[in-house]
């Protein structure tokens, strides 16, 4: 193996790309910096895919992805890849799921092999008795997770506030009890033949590795795999850019100190306006030196957390969310007032250019910390190349950040945050909290 | 056969530890530098020799506070203004303390290097604790220690520890301390603490990155050079268990979907010379996916999302423990395959098999664990907090290869006591409590409600 180059250019790193035959989308990146490889898949389907009555379901399948495949025994995916010293997992997410691994550069064919044995020739090792016990794990999961777990339906909860009924991004991603255990052996079949196909995934490769080799691999396993007979296609997804007025929704939880999740729709990902909302929520709650700590934790101590973050969705609509956590002597609707306020104030007076250089260098710095990671370098390339065909864009961001200015900050801020695009996540513990006073104090009745 | 598919690995391209300098400076300050050349970005990190551990009695929690408090305003800046600084920057400070040190964190893209550095030393060298913020952060603390009623995972542990250890030994307590200690705290005492133990006698700077040994001596001279001066104060820990035999907590949470379950007992001190053979055998019993408690409650009953086991390793003895969540209906039977495995990895030697995917794992998934500079620096505080050789990286690998199935059932012999089991569950007590009355778990006790 020729072992040169690959060293990483300041922020750019190499790319290379290629397709098979049945429609595999491959990516490659170079880098000789240490002997580990990392291989990391995305199918292009996601909880956004499921049929009604099955939620949950592209989740637990990708449980079933981990039970073994025509020549690989149940669990023995982890033993091998945990033999050979690497590490390993897969998640699922509305519009993707992702599987991955990091091993030592020596076995990178035996990474792709057993990629390419579940993508080619899963359903020859599904049985009844695997599929009860990963529903089970899966439950408890959901139990682990979400149901036991403070906040933990915060994700179910929103997707349902403020995405219309029957939209593909409104129901839960780790699924209901109900629809968990109506999921059946012939289900996964369906489900399998449909979207586990080369021509619906992105395979890449970071680290270690020598070109040709890789294609050699690449092309020896996942070459016999047959192209899928294409997906049905998703229901519309687009949506108007404001929600069209202020979503309220209420939580009375087994929670100790109230917390607000008001979230904004906002420009879809990999946009040009992304990356303004992108730092719009940065300006807001990245970091103590953001207005939402600054004014609401250290100011006038009324939070013990704030924070904002995008979703980052690719397809209808993107989600800006602020999250503020109550300190103890906070009552609910101070939370609710206070954080109005803070939102209020930029809609109505805007930020500054101070502010906007701030975010972008934090931004700027986390993208080279993530290019450190094998694993990250080859799942951003899968995730360019899943969502715009664009694997290259890996190398676009930090300019992307760099050219937001004040103004487009601004635009975007006048756009999204006002009144008619609020949606209000409140949770409030449990005992002693009235739900109408809650209401009635936000000034909704 | 099938297998035969399978590839072979190719050859394995060797791979070391980065080369790593270790010396002291002039001023008494011992500084560690590992250049590595991949990405423009570095990590400096501060380890001071003022952890948990060094609380005095009654002030559990001043070491989390001080650390806290120590970007919190300077003799120049006050905190907003030393978080926009560092912000601008493109970076933000971690600070913090863990059992064994306080922590001070930077990383941050090379062209921006000597001025955070520099910035970072004169902070935390000219510290003013502000009266303001000292509550403040005490005020954070608490709402976190009120959260955690709600909060099953963070719930369970703190109450085993609080079983585990002695009153009087302060790992019985969390490390940012009661609510009752965080209370009682002062600007005064978090004063003096900084005083007494932020000295350059227990003070090391970690540099990993894009950075030269030369280029990081003279900038860390220049920006620590008020650093003060001296040794730190250090102090004694006790660490006995609070019960000889075995005892079970049930911390009621009624109609709780699931229990929280902590099974475990004091374990070693991380300089223990059977760090090797306990930590291969810890990775067959419960520290790997594919481990014994994992494959028994998760893969072959579905109790459970996930079961592990694993030692904390401390200075002192910190906890081994038995850690999962499962649902309320199955938690004796959980409990009964936990000791099954406690028990059987004890009376009889490990299969060939076993060991070899542990030993395989942990021999060859060394170098992914120092892919950033983060990782990196990280790896050298635990050299220098324990003490460890300086070769303990270029000799791990032999370390790990060395050990075999006799040396893991003696660990597991020596190592695990199944008479000194504490158990801990955070569940419905109505569900659980009878249940797990005929374990022979020792004597039961119920709080809450």
């Amino acid at each position: 193996m020729a072992l040169h180059g690959g060293q990483f250019t300041r922020m750019r790193i190499p790319v290379e790309t290629f397709h098979l035959d049945n429609g595999l989308f491959v990516t490659l990146s170079e880098d000789h910096t240490a002997p580990i490889v990392a291989v990391n898949l995305w199918y292009h389907v996601g909880s956004a895919n499921e049929r009604a009555g099955r939620t949950g379901f592209a989740h637990l399948f990708e449980h079933m992805l981990f039970q073994g495949s025509a020549h690989v025994g149940v669990n023995e995916h982890f033993e091998l890849i945990q033999r050979a010293g690497g590490t390993l997992n897969g998640s699922t997410w509305l519009e993707r799921t992702n599987y991955f691994e990091t091993v030592p550069s020596n076995e990178l064919a035996l990474a792709l092999w057993l990629e390419a044995d579940r993508m080619g020739e899963l359903l020859p090792a599904m049985t009844q008795e695997k599929l009860d016990n990963q529903r089970d794990v899966v439950k408890n999961e959901r139990r682990w997770a979400v149901d036991n777990q403070p906040y933990g339906t915060m994700l179910e909860k929103m997707q349902e506030l403020v995405f219309p009924p029957s939209h593909p991004f409104q129901h839960s991603l780790i699924g209901s009890m109900e629809d968990l255990s109506a999921a059946s052996l012939d289900d996964i079949a369906q489900f399998f033949t449909t979207y586990y196909t080369p021509d619906n995934a992105v395979l890449s490769i970071a680290g270690d590795f020598d070109s040709e080799e890789a294609r050699k691999l690449v092309t020896k396993y996942f070459g016999p795999i047959p192209k899928g007979k294409g997906k049905p296609p998703l229901p519309p997804m687009n949506l108007p850019p404001v929600f069209g007025g202020w979503l309220r929704e209420v939580v009375q939880d087994n929670v100790s100190l109230p917390r607000l999740f008001m979230a904004f729709r906002s420009p879809i990902f990999g946009s040009e306006e992304y990356y303004d909302a992108s730092v719009a929520s940065a300006i807001l709650g990245m970091r103590k030196g953001s207005r939402l700590h600054r004014s609401l934790v250290r100011e006038r101590q009324i939070a013990a957390d704030a924070g904002a973050f995008t979703f980052d969705l690719a397809k209808g609509t993107d989600l800006m969310v602020v999250d503020v956590t109550a300190r103890p002597e906070v009552s609910v609707a101070q939370l609710e007032e206070e954080v109005d306020r803070e939102i209020e104030l930029v809609y109505r007076e805007g930020v500054a250019e101070s502010e906007v250089k701030r975010a972008i260098a934090l931004i700027e710095t986390d993208l080279v910390v993530s290019l450190q990671s094998a694993g990250e370098r080859a799942d951003r390339l899968s995730m360019f190349a899943t969502y715009f065909n664009q694997p290259g864009l890996i190398n676009e961001q930090a300019d992307r950040y760099r050219s937001v200015t004040t103004e487009r900050v601004n635009d975007l801020i006048s756009e999204r945050l006002g009144e008619d695009n609020r949606a209000s996540l409140l949770y409030v513990p449990k005992e002693g909290v009235e739900t109408e006073s809650v209401l009635a104090a936000a000034g909704t009745g | 056969m099938a297998t035969t598919l399978r590839p072979k690995p190719g050859e394995a391209r060797s791979y070391q530890f980065p080369d790593f300098r270790d010396e002291k400076l002039p001023g008494g300050i011992r500084l560690v530098t590992a250049p590595v050349v991949k990405l423009p970005l570095a990590t400096v990190l501060v380890i001071v020799d003022a952890g948990s551990t060094s609380d005095p009695a009654g002030e559990e929690g001043v070491a989390a506070l001080t650390a806290g408090t120590l970007l919190e305003g300077s003799t120049r800046f006050d905190g907003a203004e030393l978080a926009e600084k560092f912000e601008q920057l493109g970076t933000s400070v971690e600070s913090g303390a863990d059992w064994d040190s306080a922590f001070i964190k930077i990383t941050t893209v090379s062209d921006k290097l000597e001025d955070a550095t520099r910035l970072l030393g004169e902070a935390i060298s000219s510290p003013i604790f502000p009266e303001r913020e000292v509550e403040r952060l005490k005020a954070e603390r608490l709402a976190e220690i009120l959260q955690l009623e709600t909060e099953p995972r963070g719930l369970a542990d703190e109450k085993f520890s609080e079983f585990l250890y002695t009153p009087d030994s302060r790992y019985s307590k969390p490390d940012e301390g009661t609510a009752e200690s965080v209370r009682a705290l002062s600007r005064k005492d978090v004063d003096e603490f900084y005083r007494a133990r932020y000295r350059t006698g227990s003070t090391t700077v970690i540099l990993a990155g894009d950075i030269s040994t030369d280029a990081s001596r003279a900038l860390i001279n220049g920006a620590f050079q008020n650093w003060p001066s001296g040794a730190g104060r250090s102090q004694s820990l006790v660490a006995a268990a609070r019960t000889p035999g075995r005892s079970i907590h049930v911390v009621n949470k009624p109609e709780a979907p699931q229990s929280e379950l902590r099974v475990g007992h004091i374990g070693l001190p991380r300089n223990h010379p059977d760090f090797f053979p306990t930590l291969l055998m810890n990775a067959v019993l419960g520290g790997l996916f594919g481990s014994r408690i994992n494959l028994n409650l998760r893969e072959a009953h579905g109790y459970t999302y996930g079961a592990s086991s694993f030692y904390d390793w401390r200075r002192g003895p910190g906890p081994f423990v038995v850690s999962t969540a499962v649902q309320s209906e199955v938690t004796a039977a959980a409990l009964r395959e936990i000791l099954v495995e406690i028990d059987r990895i004890r009376s009889e030697r490990i299969s060939e098999d076993e060991l070899s995917l542990a030993r395989d794992y942990l021999d060859r998934v060394f170098p992914i664990r120092y892919e950033t500079t983060a990782a990196i620096a990280s790896a050298l505080a635990t050299l220098v907090i324990y003490d460890l050789p300086t070769d303990y990286y270029g000799s791990y690998r032999r370390n790990i290869r060395a050990v075999t199935a006799d040396r893991v059932l003696r660990a597991a012999k020596a190592h695990l006591h199944p008479d000194q089991l504490q158990t801990v569950m955070v569940g419905d007590a109505q569900v659980i409590a009878d249940s797990v009355a005929d374990l022979n778990l020792g004597e039961l006790r119920i709080d809450g409600s």
